[in-house]
């Protein structure tokens, strides 16, 4: 049976309702991989991660990173990484990262500078 | 600051170039939704977006500088023999190896057009192809991305690929078929005319595929399809402007 559709474009297609039985295994070449983008706005700042685009090469990567996150805004250069030659951390070794917010003295807002600058120019306004 | 002959072949110059992008960008748009991947067909969607877009920038000059009617007037209200439009642009989309060599034959032309008319003597059409130089450049990177990368992927790829390029060439060469006064456009600067638009693009196109490890189809034994730019077409024009005009002809005054 075929697809009906309302648009005429779906129709001329000719699509079989049922195109692949649901356990069907995709073949390597229909599962791409993942390629990471980075943004970069202007010249002189950093590329930031932006998400991913799957794609079978670096180069179609790139093709696609332009329109998929290059579409909109300012952009001046983009970068892509294939996802595999990412180093991650694993997640289960987050207990290192456990006790850090305890760390207060690594974190300006830690110190009551702000009272200290209050008190000095309190005890030296009248010099 | 021209003639009128010179012109009368500006104007069908422009006419059947903003013809060739607005069928091709909405045969391309046939696509949206219907992509093969999410990726290409927002990217796909995109270049077709570009060619509508480009076809507004050449109708608009027909307007403002050469008297012809309103852009939307050109594109939706004329008949199918005022369109000067060439036959590879109005085939149906078939399968997407089809729409990826058309799209990769007709945006090198347009790249090496483009490129001309950005020096033409003719200002309008060179500030219009000066704008437009970013965008045609993408294009051109994600036709030949795609050819290498399918020339160079499975046996099938490569053999549909090199079919549909087979299939496609003698269209192809339709694109630049000459037109009436075009000697006189080559004489004072304006453009560089079909014959040396070709040459060039037989080059471009030879690079491209003997790089994807394809076969240059022989140029010199291929028929060219010609009569588009007279105004004769396929059966497929007529129902593609049907399509295409239908929501503007319910009302065609209707503001956007």
């Amino acid at each position: 049976m075929k697809i009906k559709s309302l648009d005429p474009r779906v129709d001329r297609l000719a699509l079989d309702a049922v195109d692949k039985q649901p356990d069907a295994v995709l073949q390597p070449e229909e599962h791409w991989g993942t390629y990471q983008v980075f943004h970069q706005r202007k010249r002189g700042e950093k590329h930031s991660s932006v998400g991913i685009v799957h794609a079978p090469s670096a180069e179609l990567a790139l093709v696609f990173a332009k329109e998929q996150y290059g579409r909109r805004g300012e952009t001046v250069n983009m970068w892509i990484v294939n996802t595999r030659d990412v180093l991650a951390m694993d997640y289960d070794d987050y207990d290192v990262f456990a006790t850090t917010p305890d760390k207060m003295y690594r974190d300006p807002a830690g110190y009551k500078v702000n009272d200290k600058i209050a008190e000095f120019k309190k005890a030296n306004l009248h010099v | 600051m021209f003639n009128k002959e010179t012109l009368d072949a500006v104007r069908s110059l422009l006419l059947f170039q903003a013809d060739d992008h607005l069928i091709i960008g909405h045969r391309n748009s046939e696509w949206t939704g219907l992509g093969p991947i999410l990726e290409e067909d927002i990217a796909f969607s995109s270049i077709a977006q570009d060619k509508i877009g480009h076809a507004l920038g050449l109708y608009t000059i027909l307007h403002e500088q050469l008297g012809e009617a309103e852009p939307d007037t050109l594109a939706f209200m004329r008949n199918e023999t005022d369109f000067t439009s060439c036959h590879l642009v109005e085939l149906p989309i078939g399968e997407y190896d089809f729409s990826l060599v058309r799209h990769f034959f007709f945006d090198l032309a347009a790249h090496i057009r483009f490129e001309d008319l950005a020096t033409s003597a003719f200002d309008p059409v060179a500030k219009l192809a000066r704008k437009v130089k970013g965008e045609i450049k993408y294009h051109v990177f994600h036709a030949n991305t795609f050819i290498n990368q399918l020339g160079h992927g499975s046996e099938e790829s490569k053999a549909r690929l090199q079919s549909a390029v087979n299939q496609n060439f003698g269209l192809a060469l339709g694109m630049f078929e000459s037109f009436e006064g075009e000697n006189l456009l080559v004489q004072q600067g304006i453009y560089k005319g079909e014959a040396a638009i070709r040459e060039i693009w037989l080059g471009e196109v030879q690079a491209v595929l003997l790089e994807a490890g394809l076969k240059m189809p022989d140029a010199a034994t291929t028929a060219s399809v010609l009569g588009g730019r007279k105004g004769f077409h396929t059966e497929f024009l007529q129902p593609l402007l049907d399509e295409m005009t239908e929501v503007f002809r319910v009302d065609p005054a209707a503001e956007w």
